[in-house]
């Protein structure tokens, strides 16, 4: 086998839209079944990084392997959960429909569904504590509930990889609840994660790794290394607030569509 | 009985009622995608935009389908072209290859001597007038594309409903985007004889909105606005037979008849 030790590696990549580059010669490199954080302001590149790894949006420069094999090769493996879906909500299909189409890439464009198929699209459902919605049309859910529709689906593309953006944010308690146990469930299973978050206490008590980011790499390695003094003063700049204890308070003020969050992180 | 069994005495009636049930049938099934992805105008300008082609098809004597299905494919994929990557927005290029292919058609068709009626066959369809080798190449047309939607329904799907998961899976969103364009085009070109190109936007559009208020899923909402559809051919060709009608209107004003109701039933549920 040619697979490297590292499963997932980003090299001197450097990420935008047209002219305007977001992120820049950000290198780093995930073990496999490895809990990622990814953490840093708003409008640091977060959902554009996750945007060139699962190829929507191409490189400017530099290269993304998976499994030591270019972005591209395995489609199958990187499963994708944006922040806020960009679906048409009125569109007829069920939550059973939506989490099929999880099972497309792998069952082939030709074929029926098969009996494996709609098992797992039974059980990945059934995980995300929506069995009881299955029958009922996506736009009649909550916002929660469409978040673990879509986590179901995700699932249930048996993902090598996940990325989330954001999962947290702005879900109602059961919703986390949920997808705090389905991170333990998938880590168990091996399956890489990496999901984007403010809640940096989340991040350095659930995840394996943090990847701080602010357009540029700033710091990636366990979470007593990442989180520092000057690591977060370099990411979060003028929201960083150190009390004289050593607590330190992140306050980010945010674009004005988005609500206000305020978070702080206790360095031992 | 003898009330139904009547019309189809003639001829022309049978080849009529095949050409309009099947027309009726493809225009609510790719009319599904028109309603799911707001494509009503654009249908609409697809059935103005043909008419230079059936223009060119007439004065030279040619066929018919065949002037219009070049030029309906030709409008498809230049509004294709002009929308990529969004240099100019899609209504906007549907906007401008509407008027100008409207305007070349009809000035076309100026120049003809029997004006009216060839401009009164083409807008509003001349189901009477559908002869046998017509019929073979509606039923014909009409099955290749709903093969094909049915081989990419998957695909159309996934584009339709989530473009993120599209590109995730690798899918050729602009290919497939460009693909459903083309058999738009084709099924408003194979509506041309039993509708009229005015009148093809409305059942492209009226039989799948009904069925999007009866339904709750894709498949469901297809054959649903297929039934509409059959029904609506069937018995708007039966009023334009007995109350001297243009069969063009009759089916249509069906159609409307069974979208109100189906409004209605929704209304009502939800109330």
């Amino acid at each position: 086998m040619t697979h490297t030790h590292h499963r997932l590696e980003v090299e001197k990549a450097s990420i935008g839209y047209g002219e305007k580059i977001v992120m820049r010669d950000l290198s780093f490199q995930v073990p496999h079944g490895a809990r990622v954080a990814v953490v840093g302001p708003n409008g640091a590149g977060k959902s554009t990084l996750f945007k060139a790894l699962v190829g929507i949006l191409p490189l400017q420069s530099g290269r993304i392997l998976i499994h030591g094999e270019l972005l591209g090769a395995h489609k199958d493996c990187v499963a994708y959960v944006p922040q806020r879906e960009d679906v048409d909500w009125r569109f007829p299909v069920t939550v059973s429909d939506v989490v099929m189409m999880g099972r497309f890439g792998q069952m082939g464009w030709l074929s029926r569904p098969s009996k494996a198929d709609r098992q797992i699209v039974r059980k990945s459902i059934e995980q995300m504590g929506i069995a009881d919605l299955a029958a009922h049309s996506i736009g009649q859910l909550s916002g929660g509930q469409q978040q673990r529709a879509f986590l179901a689906r995700a699932i249930a593309q048996e993902p090598h990889i996940l990325l989330m953006d954001e999962p947290f944010t702005g879900v109602d308690m059961t919703t986390r609840e949920v997808t705090l146990t389905l991170l333990d469930h998938l880590h168990n299973q091996q399956v890489t994660t990496i999901i984007s978050t403010h809640d940096l206490n989340l991040a350095a008590s659930r995840f394996d790794l943090v990847l701080l980011l602010n357009h540029r790499l700033i710091a990636y390695g366990t979470p007593s290394q990442v989180f520092v003094k000057d690591n977060l003063a370099q990411a979060f700049g003028n929201s960083l607030l150190v009390m004289e204890d050593g607590m330190m308070l992140v306050d980010e003020c945010c674009p004005p569509d988005e609500e206000h969050h305020h978070y702080h992180a206790e360095v031992k | 009985m003898n009330f139904l069994l009547e019309p189809l005495a003639y001829q022309f009636m049978q080849r009529g009622l095949f050409a309009s049930v099947i027309v009726g049938v493809l225009c609510a099934v790719m009319g599904t995608y028109v309603v799911l992805r707001g494509m009503a105008f654009l249908g609409d300008a697809m059935a103005h935009a043909i008419l230079p082609g059936v223009a060119m098809a007439y004065l030279f004597r040619g066929d018919l389908l065949v002037g219009a299905g070049i030029a309906a494919v030709i409008v498809a994929l230049s509004i294709g072209f002009f929308s990529k990557e969004g240099t100019v927005k899609e209504d906007t290029a549907i906007g401008i290859l509407f008027a100008a292919a409207l305007s070349l058609g009809v000035a076309l068709i100026s120049s003809m001597q029997t004006y009216a009626v060839d401009l009164s066959h083409i807008l509003f369809g001349n189901v009477l007038g559908v002869s046998t080798s017509d019929l073979w190449l509606i039923a014909g047309l009409s099955f290749a594309i709903l093969l094909t939607v049915g081989l990419f329904f998957k695909p159309f799907l996934v584009i339709s409903f989530d473009p993120v998961l599209a590109a995730t899976l690798r899918l050729p969103a602009e290919l497939l985007r460009n693909l459903m364009l083309v058999l738009l085009a084709l099924t408003v070109v194979v509506s041309l004889q039993t509708v009229g190109v005015s009148l093809a936007a409305a059942m492209l559009v009226t039989p799948a909105a009904s069925a999007y208020l009866l339904t709750r899923r894709l498949l469901p909402m297809m054959l649903v606005s297929a039934l509409i559809g059959a029904l609506s051919s069937v018995i708007g060709l039966y009023i334009s037979y007995y109350l001297n009608i243009v069969s063009g209107s009759s089916i249509v004003l069906t159609a409307t008849v069974f979208f109100l109701i189906a409004f209605l039933w929704k209304r009502m549920k939800s109330a």
